[in-house]
């Protein structure tokens, strides 16, 4: 009886932190769309969140382009389809490797960063000091985190994709000497927009996921300096696992509207 | 009006009135529940029962715009000072004028200094919150709170961390606020600054005001807690 206890709790708790999270996330959207808009504090964590993710996202990028070119060519070579290296490559890249991993990467860079700084406040009193000053913590915080979030994820996800085309232009190339006209030029042969939209706009959903869990973690933040180290553990593992599981979500969605017919 | 805290009775049904332009000062041991009742004042913690009147408008009943237009004529100085640690100590005390007011940033800049020479801290304008002293801290988030000359202040332990000197002028300044007409509420533990500064004091323990008055009513209390209080020297 005990364990079926132990399940069920941890069952319901994970049912009562997903409605926590989805009306917070939902009063974030709502809140979004009335003055005062904040502007300042999106670009402000925009060139946070964005620019200062770049670095890991292209080396990343080239680095999983470099491995998905060796497992590319491996596949192909079998079938004598070489020239479709690039193509496949491609494909895999834009339509799932690129998104899925900007997303796992920036849920560890971005929402790791967002619980332990929201968290921070919460335990110095910086949160009550901002509804002090008669402003919206919660829009000042996290509606803003989470805005400039959702637009940096499609951002870097493009990044990422084409650093991937890099990386594996640059194993390509070691191996067949091929020119980057040529290879650029077969990456593209058979990527269609059905391909690249889709896949790069789901991100932002992922945006919205990280940057939601990461602050409704941080804001309720207890007990002190421990408290926010675990809110920051807890905002990369849930943010995680919440990518992958809306990854399946979404990917059904997008078969769903454009469905894969051989042409 | 009453709180409590988990199973925690921290406040028993306390009633005070705060006279305009006055200085109500609040006294009691650590963890009495002051910085509690100051919270209330300004709508941070809610009562489980009772009432918080400010300029006559019931503060509990407001929705958050509402509130929000209350807070703008209220000051508040944290314990724990709370300064924003992502921005520079200048940045902290324009803070309030950046959001409430249409002045010029020139104009913000200005007077930001200036609130921060009042405490003493103009060399520590472009400093990070994290290079500051605590009694400095404490200072710099005066001067936030003081930023829009609000018509209540409410500060937690002004002078907790400094030394005499800096605290009497601490005093000083909250004096000259209370003569331009502001209402000021302060929790000390600091008797001469009570002293000074107070019109009207009150003790708090254990979820009850025991005492309440001038300081000249206090000192002839005969209750023993109250008579130590008032007999200390000093303190945080
Ligand atoms: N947000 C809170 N959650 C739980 N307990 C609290 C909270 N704020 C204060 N308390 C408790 O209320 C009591 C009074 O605290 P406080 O008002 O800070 O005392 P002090 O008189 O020293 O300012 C303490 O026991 C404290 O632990
Ligand atoms: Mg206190």
């Amino acid at each position: 009886m005990a364990i079926v206890d132990r399940v069920g709790g941890s069952v319901l708790s994970s049912l009562e932190f997903v409605g926590a999270l989805a009306t917070f996330g939902g009063r974030a959207i709502v809140s979004a769309f009335r003055p005062p808009y904040e502007v300042g504090e999106i670009v402000r964590h925009l060139y946070q969140f964005g620019l200062r993710s770049m670095p890991l996202i292209l080396t990343s990028g080239f680095a999983i382009g470099v491995v998905l070119s060796m497992h590319t060519r491996a596949t192909l070579a079998r079938f004598g389809a070489e020239a479709m290296i690039p193509a496949g490559l491609a494909v895999a890249l834009v339509r799932e490797t690129g998104p899925l991993t900007a997303g796992l990467l920036v849920s560890g860079r971005v929402g790791a960063g967002i619980g332990a700084e929201i968290g921070a406040m919460r335990v110095t009193e910086q949160i009550d000091a901002l509804e002090a000053n008669a402003v919206d913590a919660f829009k000042f915080l996290a509606v803003t985190r989470v805005i400039a979030c959702m637009i940096a994820m499609p951002l870097l996800t493009v990044m990422m994709d084409f650093a991937g085309i890099v990386g594996g232009f640059t194993a390509e190339t070691a191996v067949s000497g091929m020119s980057w006209q040529l290879y650029f030029e077969r990456s593209f042969l058979y990527l269609e927009f059905s391909d690249l939209i889709p896949a790069t706009l789901k991100t932002v959903v992922f945006g919205f996921l990280i940057a939601s869990v990461a602050s409704y973690l941080g804001f309720t933040t207890s007990r002190g300096t421990e408290g926010v180290g675990e809110a920051s553990t807890r905002s990369v593992v849930m943010a995680s696992i919440l990518i992958i599981l809306s990854d399946v979500i979404l990917v059904k969605i997008i078969f769903f509207f454009y469905p894969q017919v051989p042409a | 009006m009453s709180k409590s805290f988990g199973g925690l009775k921290v406040l028993d049904d306390i009633t005070f009135e705060i006279s305009k332009a006055k200085a109500f000062v609040l006294l009691g041991r650590s963890g009495t529940g002051k910085s509690v009742t100051l919270k209330h004042i300004i709508g941070l913690v809610r009562p489980d029962k009772g009432h918080v009147f400010v300029d006559g408008r019931e503060i509990t009943q407001l929705d958050a715009r509402a509130l929000s237009d209350v807070r703008k004529h209220m000051g508040f100085l944290f314990q724990s000072a709370a300064l924003f640690d992502s921005m520079t100590v200048g940045d902290n005390v324009a803070f309030p004028l950046r959001r409430h007011t249409d002045l010029p940033d020139k104009e913000i800049r200005e007077r930001a200094k200036q609130k921060l020479a009042d405490v003493g801290l103009e060399r520590e304008f472009d400093k990070m919150p994290a290079e500051l002293s605590g009694g400095m801290k404490k200072r710099a988030a005066l001067a936030r709170a003081m930023a829009l000359d609000p018509a209540i202040l409410l500060v937690d332990e002004p002078s907790a961390g400094l030394d005499p000197i800096t605290a009497s002028e601490i005093d000083e300044l909250l004096v000259q606020r209370k003569h331009s007409g502001a209402t000021i509420v302060v929790v000390t533990h600091n008797i001469p600054s009570a002293r000074a500064i107070g019109d009207e004091l009150a003790v708090l323990h254990e979820g009850h005001i025991i005492a309440q008055g001038t300081a000249g009513d206090l000192d002839r209390s005969d209750d023993p807690l109250v008579k130590t209080f008032m007999r200390s020297e000093a303190g945080g």
